[in-house]
């Protein structure tokens, strides 16, 4: 009975391994005798954090020079899984690589994937992962009624990232399988876009505008609000539609799950959607003219009011303070 | 955004197939089936407004071409057509529908390979879809269909260039966007608000009511039963739980100074 080995998708950014990744091998480290981890890039760099947070061996197919990962890592393993040297879980963040490896993987040797997981589980030799629906009021338990890999796509934050105390994670080579032309696209050029601010998911407070807002130029209120506060601008799944905010804002169901001490939403009616990606925030305020918008329902301090008359005077009374 | 440009200066020909989902209108909450514990799907679906930008980028790369037609493939149960006639009447030459009773129950996997057998009859330059559906929200279908077709796929796009035989499309990133160059046919997602959807007009409205929808069953498109839907599933439910609920807190209604019970509370938390 139990699980022998899990492996952990690692993602690495110059910072260093990603917070969902040291997340899911905290978790994987109770679940399975053994936890490893399969990656792209630079193994030796990271192997310090992985190891101190439960990884024993990093398995990397190295330096892909500008190629995506999710072809690539899929045919690794699945090339692992057929020599019978792979694992029996692995788990892959919901990220953009995360998603593009998982079903990659998937397609290649006809498995499943459980997605958007929040808790696992072990239930006798299996994994169960919990997925919440319908806005988080209810939670479904899923599980594999076969033998074979288990891919389960992990929402980030779903655990806390905690040190095991374990040294340097072994390193690693593990080869890429045939791709054909699945592996065509390169990345020509990195972009990144300069946020004075902290980063969505890792800010204290959040400060979110919604369709409530009225028009985007409306917007500008909840930038400047953030910044007062230091926190980040988020937004509603309706203004990104919009087009006024990129899909990098979003919180909510298909976008970002945030967790902050503060969540100030305005002009957020709280859909199922939006309620998923911020019921967890710590302290929760609403403002809405609507009396029965759902934002109420889960608000620590409700406002019923016209944002464009409440967040001037806030803003003001920020800046009065200096 | 859409970009086109052809080295020659000549038109070219530009098929894409745009993946489409049918979903219960998202105002309208959702419910499990007790017997079968997925959604019920006993009312009327409407065009998942996500799969909207793809159908308009489509309909802009194909016009920025000169030549060649967007195509839409779907699958649902019963033959649910009404969100496959408002992507027609936005511009969309036809489309393709499977429906099967043996479909009851797929999972995003059993999805991408309905999805694959069909695109494969129509050998189109651009395969485009959202980043995820609206009610299902797995996120996998998209690369999940380009592996099944062994294609190279950007996902996450947010802006797409078509010129000579390769897009060039902007990724987004946690840092921001990659610029990524892949060879075409490929399979592109998009994600919401990239491009305005255009409205549907009269004229589009009414000329949808005549474009062909090909109707396909699994044996249509060669596709073994057992390999799909709960037949393929390979996964069980084990338990639905009510998720602890949060309580409300106070709600007060503002007579002009809500700002500064906005603020006490921050001030109470210390995260000023």
């Amino acid at each position: 009975m139990g699980i022998s080995k899990i492996w952990v998708f690692g993602e690495a950014t110059e910072a260093g391994a990603t917070a969902s990744t040291l997340e899911m091998l905290t978790k994987a480290r109770d679940l399975a005798d053994t936890v490893e981890v399969v990656m792209s890039g630079d193994a030796a760099s990271v192997a310090g954090p992985l190891g101190a947070h439960g990884a024993t061996t990093v398995h990397t197919i190295g330096d892909i020079e500008g190629a995506l990962a999710g072809p690539r890592v899929a045919s690794a393993i699945a090339g692992a899984v057929e020599a019978g040297s792979g694992p029996d879980i692995l788990l892959c963040a919901t990220s953009y690589d995360g998603r593009d490896v998982a079903g990659r993987l998937s397609a290649r040797i006809d498995r499943p994937v459980i997605t958007n997981v929040v808790d696992l589980a072990v239930d006798g030799d299996r994994l169960l992962g919990s997925e919440p629906v319908f806005g988080g009021t209810t939670d479904v338990t899923t599980g594999f009624t076969d033998d074979g890999l288990a891919i389960f796509l992990v929402r980030p934050k779903s655990f806390a990232a905690e040190e095991s105390g374990g040294g340097l994670a072994d390193v690693a080579e593990l080869a890429v399988g045939d791709l054909g032309n699945t592996g065509a696209a390169t990345v020509r050029e990195r972009f990144v876009e300069e946020s004075s601010g902290p980063k969505l998911d890792e800010a204290a407070v959040v400060v979110s505008g919604g369709r409530g807002l009225g028009d985007p130029e409306k917007y500008e209120m909840i930038e400047s609000l953030a910044k007062l506060v230091k926190g980040a601008p988020g937004a509603s799944r309706a203004v990104v539609d919009a087009g006024w905010v990129p899909y990098s804002y979003q919180v909510g169901q298909t976008g970002k799950v945030v967790k902050p001490t503060v969540y100030l939403a305005c002009g957020i009616s709280g859909a199922t959607q939006h309620l998923v990606g911020m019921k967890g925030s710590a302290n929760i305020i609403a403002i809405n003219k609507d009396e029965e918008a759902p934002i109420f329902g889960v608000a620590d301090l409700g406002i019923v009011g016209d944002v464009h008359k409440v967040l001037p005077k806030l803003i003001e009374a920020l800046q009065a303070r200096g | 955004m859409v970009r086109f440009s052809s080295s020659s200066g000549t038109l070219c020909d530009m098929n894409v197939v745009v993946c489409v989902k049918q979903i219960p209108d998202p105002a309208d909450p959702g419910a499990l089936d007790p017997e079968t514990r997925t959604l019920k799907r006993d009312i009327k679906l409407i065009l998942d407004e996500s799969d909207s930008y793809g159908v308009e980028m489509g309909l802009q790369l194909v016009d920025a071409a000169g030549e060649g037609e967007v195509t839409l493939v779907s699958m649902a149960p019963n033959n649910e057509m009404s969100g496959l006639r408002t992507a027609l009447a936005m511009g969309a030459a036809g489309a393709v529908l499977v429906s099967d009773e043996a479909l009851a129950g797929s999972d995003a996997l059993s999805t991408a390979k309905v999805l694959a057998a069909a695109i494969r009859r129509y050998e189109p330059d651009l395969v485009l879809t959202a980043t995820e559906s609206s009610d299902g929200y797995t996120g996998t279908v998209p690369v999940q269909v380009a592996e099944l077709l062994g294609l190279p796929s950007v996902t996450f796009g947010k802006e797409i260039e078509v010129s000579g035989g390769t897009a060039t499309v902007r990724r987004q990133t946690e840092a921001g966007y990659d610029e990524v160059e892949c060879p075409l046919p490929a399979v592109v997602s998009v994600t919401a608000g990239v491009v305005e959807p255009r409205y549907p007009s009269f004229k589009g409205i009414m000329a949808a009511k005549n474009k062909p929808v090909e109707e396909l069953d699994l044996a249509g498109l060669g596709i073994d039963p057992a390999t799909v839907g709960w037949a393929g599933a390979r996964q069980e439910i084990t338990e639905i739980t009510e998720a602890p609920a949060r309580e409300a807190g106070e709600i007060i209604h503002d007579e002009g100074d809500a700002h500064e019970r906005i603020l006490a509370f921050l001030d109470d938390l210390k995260v000023l």
